[in-house]
């Protein structure tokens, strides 16, 4: 708040009701919805419901799909986190140092930002494409049969790609202003105290940067759990079958697919638990993140 | 300990600007060379060349008796200062100042031991655990000198290190730098564009003014022979009068018709610049000059009185215990007060 | 101590040119353009296909080349009528696209922009209270709570409604939050000076905070339209009336297509659709790149 600030109430009050308004119906109805939901179980017919207690979330650790999408999502969020924060970093430190053509590198790194999961995800099928895709050609003649859709590990290592593929523009945009946000003379400090730039990377940029790369580092897991949804749902071409999922994939395949309005909200209060325990870590970390200046 | 030495050093940036035309000078093994002039003079550039931080365009730059042109920044055996002190922010100040060293493969024993000492001198030691965002500017400013002083360079550079201080601490720093300098014998390169600074620390002064040199001198040189306009009124405060006149016949006549006296004209004829600093003149009712004073600020140890001559704005010094009004006055001039210049090119004549 | 003389050197002492190669300057420039090539390829290859027959794709698969069906198959996927309903061509998806993009946007910022001023220029007693209801927004995405925001606009009766289609995505607090460090950012003297010139909250707001704001609206914009435009479940499962279908949403359709097999698809086409629906979130993006880049790396502080 300002130390001028207006004192009046009915006009701040007006400012403010759409926004709450919107929040209310749109966020706080549902998300309690959810929850409620979660301790009920619905009719498959649409006649009522029974309420069940904790039933919802105690078959969720019984039920095979959920432990195997919960296992996949760890291993898929890992390695789209690591490869995408790693190949971003290096690119950005690369176009951070060249000074012929910098824009030009960093506006194409970064436009692919634009491009929408699935659209990205229908690139993909079409490189992935078990008999026609330039990528399985490709591995065809390396003597891999690349299987997309069929092979578990397959399938996964598509989905895997096109979403770190998709991520490096926005951990690139990211690692780029922070590296710029590095006062110049202390790079020209260390330059003067050490000779090795791979040394001067390691004791000066790259501690520089953990802030940066602590709030990627969530953003990225973000991302991994729910942006990814489209580039899930064009890869596996809409079908669950018996190909990777991903949790939030689970909640929609669940509600909407198995009418398991329970187990579905079950799963979504899981995940909103998830996302609170990641913000209540990043919170924590940005209280004691140490200012520069 | 070195001496440095420029030879027709030049600096042309990739965009084709001329940051600096070939300069030739050589700082001796322990001065202390402050390098002075307005922004975008050149001087950060000549000092950032002799750092290794840019590229030398053309000619050769010398530490001792080698040529480092094309030597790495931390093979030059150098410690610069910068103006916002470039301390490391996630490093203690111990292991900010014994950064350089550990790179060289120094041993930890004899690094802590360099560090104390160091922070001895500077009056940090309870410090030495701390990181720079717990330090107050002028404790900052102290550890970027540790820094400096640790490595025990042949070089020390200094870029605008006081400028991010109060007016106060700045002072104090000024002794304590110059101090430390002396001390050390290490030889020095300072840039700054404060004009008092430079008088006050150098052992010679190097004037550059959009990419050349103007001027190079012990301060007392470039006070009383300036070798330009630029440098006259560049250096001493306030600064030097500058009146446009008129040279023929052997004497100077300023636009109203009155003559200057003490001017040796040499032989030169038409517009001249004069040039008389405002403590060389004294109120005098048998003055030669006519003085109309519009206002005087009062400064306690001195007060100026700034007007007009001849049409020309103008501003004289005098000690506190002159009486002073606004109003028409008569000038007379102390002996060697008038400097005469080419009125096109702004070179001293004579 | 000896005099500085400026020292005449005689020019019998080089002037060296240096034109060593950097080889890692070099290898910089091929790291940079492999991650270039790597980012350019696969899109690049999918406009290419774009110009070719169905057959030729489903026989050799994507095409470095350019085939001489460009022309033919952009014209398709633009307004040739498709779907179970003949009802929708690109040109619809196209239009939907943008409502979808351009509502979003500009519903996200003016009601983000008004709670942010309430938030920070006015002494509210549950100013707190009202900032972390809209904080805590941000917390949870919509894929999270998907199913029950699914079923209260059912209820509402929003379904295959552009209200349904966009509003239930403002519901979070990204341009708020974005616009509340940004107002905090400005000068306190602003205030104080317009409200000695005589200048009321809305006076204020429009003459002075607001123009101030131009850039970050910008910014703000850019983001929220791309955003926007790239939606997919929501839309998905939103939309089921194929005249509401976006670009993105259309996506979807080909990839089943493809999955059933149960005809060739026109892959030409769907390349096509393809590169129709990132045209314009891609053009944006590189075209006000700096405000983007700004506006990105400003909302996270």
């Amino acid at each position: 708040m300002k130390r001028a600030a207006f004192g009046h109430i009915g006009f701040p009050i007006l400012l403010l009701l759409p926004q709450l308004a919107i929040i209310a119906i749109f966020f706080y109805w549902p998300a309690a919805y959810a929850v409620e939901s979660s301790f009920y179980l619905q009719d498959p017919f649409g006649f009522g419901e029974t309420f069940v207690g904790f039933d919802n979330y105690t078959r969720l650790t019984n039920s095979t799909n959920y432990i195997n999408a919960l296992n996949f999502t760890v291993v898929f969020t890992l390695l789209v986190t690591f490869f995408s924060l790693g190949i971003a970093l290096l690119l950005a430190v690369k176009a951070d140092k060249v000074i012929r053509g910098a824009k030009t590198y960093r506006t194409l790194l970064m436009w692919v930002y634009a491009i929408a999961p699935p659209v990205a995800g229908l690139i993909g099928v079409m490189l992935f494409d078990q008999s026609r895709g330039t990528i399985t050609q490709v591995l065809a003649s390396f003597g891999y049969d690349f299987r997309l859709g069929v092979n578990y590990w397959d399938t996964a290592a598509a989905m895997i790609t096109v979403s770190v593929w998709k991520q490096i523009p926005v951990n690139f945009i990211f690692f780029l202003s922070g590296l710029q946000a590095i006062p110049r003379s202390v790079r020209e400090a260390a330059m003067i105290d050490n000779r090795s730039g791979t040394s001067r990377f390691w004791d000066i940029t790259f501690p520089l940067l953990a802030p940066t790369g602590f709030f990627l580092l969530i953003i990225n897991i973000t991302y991994s759990l729910f942006d990814t949804f489209g580039i899930v749902d064009t890869i596996v071409k809409g079908e669950p079958g018996n190909n990777p999922l991903t949790l939030v994939y689970r909640v929609y395949v669940d509600g909407f697919r198995g009418g398991d309005l329970g187990g579905s909200s079950a799963q979504s209060v899981v995940l909103m638990i998830l996302v609170l325990i990641l913000t209540i870590v990043q919170f924590r970390f940005l209280e004691r993140r140490i200012h520069y200046t | 300990m070195a001496q440095v030495t420029l030879n027709k050093v030049r600096k042309v940036y990739p965009n084709g600007a001329e940051a600096l035309e070939p300069s030739t000078f050589t700082i001796p093994d322990g001065e202390l060379c402050v390098l002075v002039g307005p922004s975008g003079c050149g001087k950060s550039t000549m000092l950032r060349m002799v750092a290794g931080l840019e590229d030398v365009t053309e000619g050769e730059i010398s530490i001792g008796d080698r040529v480092v042109n094309d030597i790495d920044p931390a093979d030059r055996n150098i410690a610069m200062v910068f103006q916002n002190y470039a301390l490391y922010p996630h490093m203690t100040v111990a292991r900010n100042m014994g950064y350089g060293l550990k790179n060289r493969g120094m041993d930890k024993g004899q690094i802590a031991e360099k560090v104390r000492e160091a922070a001895q001198m500077l009056n940090l030691t309870e410090f030495l655990d701390r990181k720079p965002s717990q330090l107050s500017g002028g404790q900052r400013q102290r550890v970027a000198m540790g820094r400096a002083i640790v490595r025990e360079p042949d070089l020390f550079l200094f870029d605008e290190p006081l400028s991010n201080l109060d007016a106060k601490l700045r002072n104090q720093m000024r002794i304590e730098i110059r101090a430390l300098q002396r001390r050390l014998g290490t030889t020095a390169m300072y840039v700054t564009h404060d004009q008092v600074e430079a008088m006050t620390m150098a052992d010679r002064i190097i004037v550059l003014s959009n990419g050349h040199i103007e001027q190079i001198g012990t301060p007392a040189e470039i006070y009383s022979n300036p070798a330009s306009t630029f440098v006259a009124a560049f250096m001493g405060a306030p600064p030097m009068n500058l009146l446009n006149a008129e040279a023929g016949q052997g004497r100077v006549t300023l636009p109203g018709g009155e003559i200057v006296p003490q001017a040796g004209v040499n032989g030169h004829a038409g517009a001249v610049t004069v040039g008389i600093r405002p403590e060389d003149v004294m109120p005098s009712p048998q003055g030669d000059l006519t003085f109309n004073v519009d206002i005087i600020e009062e400064l306690g140890a001195q007060r100026l009185l700034h007007g007009q001559m001849a049409g020309q704005a103008f501003s004289v010094a005098v000690p506190k215990d002159q009486e002073a009004a606004t109003g028409e006055m008569r000038l007379a001039l102390k002996p060697g007060a008038v400097h005469l210049f080419d009125a096109d090119e702004g070179r001293r004549l004579g | 101590m000896a005099d500085i003389t400026q020292t005449r050197v005689q020019a019998t002492t080089r002037t060296t040119t240096r034109k060593r190669i950097r080889w890692d300057h070099i290898a910089d420039h091929a790291i940079l353009i492999a991650g270039a090539l790597l980012m350019l390829v696969p899109v690049y290859m999918v406009f290419a296909t774009s110009s070719w027959d169905p057959i030729t794709i489903h026989r050799e698969g994507m095409q470095f080349g350019f085939g001489d069906r460009l022309a033919e198959n952009y014209d398709a996927a633009l307004f040739e009528y498709g779907g179970f309903t003949d009802s929708v061509n690109g040109m619809t998806m196209l239009a939907n696209s943008l409502i979808l993009g351009l509502g979003f946007a500009i519903g996200k910022i003016i009601v983000g922009m008004m709670a942010a001023y309430a938030i920070v220029y006015f002494r509210l007693k549950f100013a707190t209270l009202a900032f972390w209801m809209i904080f805590t927004t941000l917390l949870l995405p919509l894929e999270v709570r998907i199913l029950p925001s699914y079923e209260v606009i059912s209820w509402m009766n929003l379904g295959n409604t552009y209200t349904g289609l966009i509003v239930p995505l403002i519901a979070s607090a990204t341009a708020t939050f974005f616009f509340r460090q940004f107002f905090r950012s400005v000068p306190e003297e602003l205030i104080e000076a317009a409200r000695i010139d005589g200048a009321g909250p809305v006076k204020f707001f429009i003459d002075i905070l607001v123009p101030l704001s131009k850039t970050m609206i910008a910014a703000m914009f850019i983001i929220m339209f791309v955003f926007g435009w790239n939606q997919y479940l929501w839309p998905t499962l939103i939309t089921t009336d194929e005249s509401l279908f976006t670009l993105v949403r259309g996506i979807r359709q080909i990839v089943q297509s493809y999955a059933d097999g149960s005809e060739t698809p026109d892959y030409g086409q769907a390349a096509a659709l393809a590169i129709i629906a990132m045209t314009p979130p891609v053009l944006i993006v590189v075209f006000f790149q700096s405000w983007f880049v700004k506006g990105l790396t400003e909302s996270d502080k």
